[in-house]
């Protein structure tokens, strides 16, 4: 399964020499590799319909007892036959879809990394790499969101899909951190290493070990911060119509079929665990209602095609997300069959969303009408597609609906609230269904901008391949139960259910709820144009919505506290810098000394003469430094202080401290001279009070560090025997160097060192940089003027 | 700016300049047993420069330095960061220590060490970054 994971971030990198091999046919080659994996994958299913689950444990950073662990149970194993057949048909679509766009090896490359990063996602055990594959499907979705890079408008939607699922992912680490403590918390389950991290583990422990424990509210919070905002919920659910700015297939593949479902796998991951308290089954099913209501109703009030497919995607996910919190074993079910259905009406309606945009130049659903001539192909599957969403039978989509409708009958917490949500929904998405599958390709034939015509192979596969589908699984339920549906709901539920999905299951309530919104749907289709002059009369409600909030928070509000915190901290004066520092300095070390320090060896005051003479030179030295009003004076002063101690080192013996030290001064004293005749004539800009407060913070400084030095004096790590001791008898046996010091820097802690060299280079780059740059500009500025000059 | 028109500071420098460096070499090479190591002989290298700088100009230092500074400290965070790369292959941690001992005819024995080759990336990244800061500031104007 690594390899599986791994193949295709190889295949990803490799992708620009393929295209450069195959050109236009690279999607074909690519899909060789989704395809394969969907047969290694398959290949699996009858050991997994058993009840196995597939492990293969990879170490990966063992001292933190952080392992690369995948696992396979029938939930995992749903989505990676989703992600991999649909990615086939993705990428071969891709080809066709993109053919002769320059950036199209790009595409190859993101979609082929994003479909790896989706599969270690649903494999993951641990939850440290499900959180870093969450987070690398964030980062090729705004690769993919953005693709048509040089669209200004389109960056910025690819920007704010980032920023808002990415923004969720640090809350959701912030949760799982929390939940990895609960489980490790001895008092409780007291996972141990690798174990806290581990998914199958933490299922393992008893729910009421988690739910009781005192973090299960925030970590609850966190964790669903992320699922929501990757799985596009209301308040959150704005990024998704706005990521359709990527090409097609992209939409198809990431904002519909698989990456806006990382948030519902994830909470359907974490229900046996974290679910069946009163939180969860509140405030998941409000989220998850209220985003499928909203959903569908700007679906209806949307007039082109992708963003009607888009709203109809935040419905979907809604769906899912409200039978999660419904938590029934019925629900769970229900989950699974809605999510199937999903996956596969909406990945092909995208697929025909692209072709009619492609061939005929409009993606207008008030423009299109009677494409059903030119492009039979598409409009009879579009027909197929369109039954399975609005959830006819004998289509899959209607058992997702059917199994839907029987949860939310059942539904423990808030049922009026969704009850009469779904009601409505459904009602929609009837005239939704009709809008996508009906009015493009029937009726009256009408202008489009280009001459329709039908799309190629490449194109077309993927929507059939996916409406037999549906048409297969619809009329036969008995092939997706035993192949999957009851495997993912077993590893859902945690145990084997009695239910099973069935076209017909005598006449109940949700027989007569699926016909009353039928008859409601075609009614609404009827009048569409009447509705949506309805609901367009709301237009300044839709503007002041979370999205409007997001833009105003980003645009105006951030700029804001950027300025005055920048203009607070980083307000150009040197002597400020320094004073902050200091203090910090001081407030940090000195809290840490007071608290926990103490000075308790004596003093020695047995001091040499030449000793006490150096001290004399540097006090003089130093105070004459700080009084004096010559620069150069000053300069010398210190470098005095400095040759003073570089003394020092030598009478206590540590000659290569003290051979640095005068080198360092030396170069000190160049580099002054060299920056001091620039200086104007000194002046005297500090007022007394301020004079005052430089003496008083020197003053702290200097007498911290004094304590600090009289109290490092006492301190002693090993036993009976300062530190020097263990370094001179192991530096010769273990790094054959008999120059402590050296060892030290290049041997014992090469790894500080090298942080050091490389902050010393960083130093002269910013020298560099500072001296260079502002000379630049100061030209630029000054040709500016004299271009001005002359046009004036 | 910087330029010096003193005949002996010209003609001291020329002498004086071969033997600093080759005293930085030295000091490099013995660090690892007595005082020295590559921070110390690179401090010495670049004042060495410094002292031709101040000699001469910057122009003509930079020709007879022939590598620029950047190059020289880039080529040193080079040197340090892949002597740590050889332990990853014996699957020690990054940055382990590694020593091999060889027989030259003539020289004897000589050990020559990862440690020795991080020295030495020390060695011009302070160099670089001295001659880097001194030689912005002189050229400023």
């Amino acid at each position: 399964m690594l390899l599986a994971v791994l193949s295709g971030f190889i295949l990803a990198i490799a992708a620009p020499w393929f295209f450069k091999a195959f050109g236009d046919r690279t999607g074909w080659v690519l899909a060789i590799l989704p395809a394969a994996l969907a047969v290694y994958f398959g290949s699996y299913i009858p050991e997994v319909m058993t009840g196995e689950t597939v492990v293969q444990e990879v170490p990966w950073i063992p001292s933190l007892d952080i392992e690369l662990t995948f696992f396979l149970d029938g939930f995992s194993l749903l989505f990676a036959m989703l992600i991999t057949v649909i990615g086939t048909l993705v990428v071969i679509y891709g080809g066709g879809y993109l053919k002769g766009d320059k950036d199209i090896p790009r595409f190859y490359v993101f979609i082929l990394a994003f479909m790896a990063s989706m599969l270690g996602l649903v494999l993951s055990d641990s939850l440290i790499s499900l959180f870093v594959f969450w987070e690398l499907t964030s980062i090729t979705s705004f690769m993919l969101i953005g693709y048509y890079h040089d669209n200004a408008k389109y960056r910025k939607c690819a920007h704010q899909s980032m920023m808002v699922t990415v923004g969720g992912g640090l809350a959701m680490m912030a949760g799982l951190i929390l939940l990895m403590m609960i489980v490790s918390d001895p008092a409780g389950a007291g996972l141990q290493g690798a174990e806290a991290f581990s998914l199958r583990a933490i299922l393992a422990v008893d729910s009421g070990l988690i739910t009781g424990h005192e973090f299960y509210v925030p970590a609850l919070l966190l964790i669903l911060a992320g699922c929501f905002t990757k799985s596009a919920q209301v308040p959150f659910h704005f990024w998704l119509p706005n990521a359709m700015a990527g090409p097609t297939p992209v939409s198809s593949y990431l904002h519909s079929a698989t990456m806006v479902k990382a948030g519902i796998y994830l909470m359907a991951r974490l229900q046996p665990g974290m679910g069946g308290t009163e939180l969860w089954m509140t405030l998941i099913p409000i989220v998850g209602a209220t985003t499928m209501f909203m959903g569908m109703y700007f679906a209806l009030k949307s007039t082109g095609y992708k963003q009607v497919l888009a709203y109809s995607t935040i419905m979907a996910l809604g769906v899912l997300t409200m039978l999660i919190g419904i938590g029934t074993e019925k629900a769970m079910l229900a989950f699974v069959a809605f999510l199937l259905a999903h996956a596969m009406y909406k990945g092909a309606f995208f697929m025909i969303a692209g072709i009619v945009d492609h061939e005929t130049g409009t993606k207008d659903l008030k423009v299109l009408s009677g494409l059903r001539k030119k492009m039979p192909i598409t409009a009879t599957v579009a027909a197929v597609v369109a039954v399975s969403l609005a959830g006819f039978p004998p289509l899959f989509g209607y058992l997702g609906k059917k199994m839907m409708f029987e949860t939310a009958l059942e539904a423990p917490n808030v049922q009026v609230y969704i009850l009469t949500l779904v009601a409505l929904t459904a009602t929609m998405g009837i005239a939704v269904a009709g809008l996508l599958g009906v009015k493009p390709f029937w009726g009256e034939e009408a202008e489009t901008p280009k001459p329709a015509h039908e799309a190629p192979l490449s194109m077309l596969l993927g929507p059939i391949v996916l409406a037999t589908g549906s048409l297969t699984f619809g009329l036969a339920p008995f092939f997706a139960d035993s192949a999957l549906v009851q495997a993912a709901v077993t590893a859902i539920w945690g145990q084997e259910t009695d239910y099973y999905l069935a076209l017909w299951s005598g006449f109940n309530t949700a027989v007569v709820m699926s016909a009353v919104t039928l008859v409601a749907g075609l009614l609404v289709y009827w009048q569409w144009d009447r509705v949506r002059g309805v609901m367009e009369s709301l237009q300044w409600l839709y503007d002041h919505g979370p999205e409007w909030a997001y833009t105003h928070g980003m645009d105006r509000f951030l700029p804001w506290i950027a300025k005055k915190q920048t203009g607070i901290i980083q307000n150009g004066h040197l002597r400020y810098y320094l004073l902050t520092i200091l203090l910090t300095l001081v407030t940090l070390v000195g809290y840490a000394f007071f608290t926990r320090g103490e000075i308790t060896g004596a003093l020695s005051f047995e001091v040499h003469f030449y000793e006490l003479l150096v001290v004399l030179v540097m006090l003089t030295a130093a105070f004459f430094a700080a009084s004096t009003s010559s620069r150069l004076g000053s300069v010398a002063a210190a470098g005095v202080v400095g040759f003073s101690v570089a003394v020092v080192y030598i009478f206590f013996s540590a000659p290569d401290l003290g051979i640095t030290q005068l080198l360092v001064e030396t170069l000190t004293v160049i580099l002054l001279v060299l920056v001091l005749f620039r200086l104007p004539e000194f002046v005297s800009f500090s007022t007394t009070a301020a004079r005052i407060r430089d003496v008083f913070v020197a003053l702290l400084v200097g007498g911290m560090m004094t304590a600090l030095l009289l109290a490092t004096q006492d301190v002693q790590l090993y036993e009976h025997d300062p530190i020097s001791h263990y370094h001179i008898a192991k530096s010769v046996p273990e790094a054959y160097g008999r120059n402590i010091v050296n060892v030290i820097l290049v041997d014992y802690r090469t790894l500080d060192t090298l942080g050091e060299i490389f902050v010393l280079a960083l130093a002269a780059i910013g020298v560099y940089a500072m001296v260079k740059f502002r000379k630049r500009d100061e030209r630029l500025a000054a040709a500016e003027a004299s271009e001005k000059e002359e046009t004036a | 700016m910087i330029e010096s028109k003193s005949l002996i500071l010209h003609t001291a420098t020329r002498f004086l300049l071969p033997l600093q460096l080759l005293f930085s070499l030295f000091l490099l090479l013995r660090g690892h047993d007595e005082p020295g190591g590559g921070f110390i002989a690179g401090l010495v290298a670049a004042g060495a420069i410094a002292l031709y700088l101040f000699a001469f100009d910057v122009p003509s230092t930079k020709r007879m330095l022939r590598a620029s500074p950047h190059d020289l400290f880039g080529l040193g965070l080079l040197l340090a960061a892949v002597s740590g790369i050889p332990a990853l292959f014996l699957g020690k941690p990054y940055l382990t220590a590694l020593w091999w001992e060889l027989e030259f005819p003539f020289f004897g024995e000589i050990k020559l060490s990862t440690p020795l080759l991080f020295d030495i990336g020390v060695y011009l990244v302070v160099i670089g970054s001295v001659l880097s800061i001194v030689m912005t500031l002189a050229e400023a104007e």
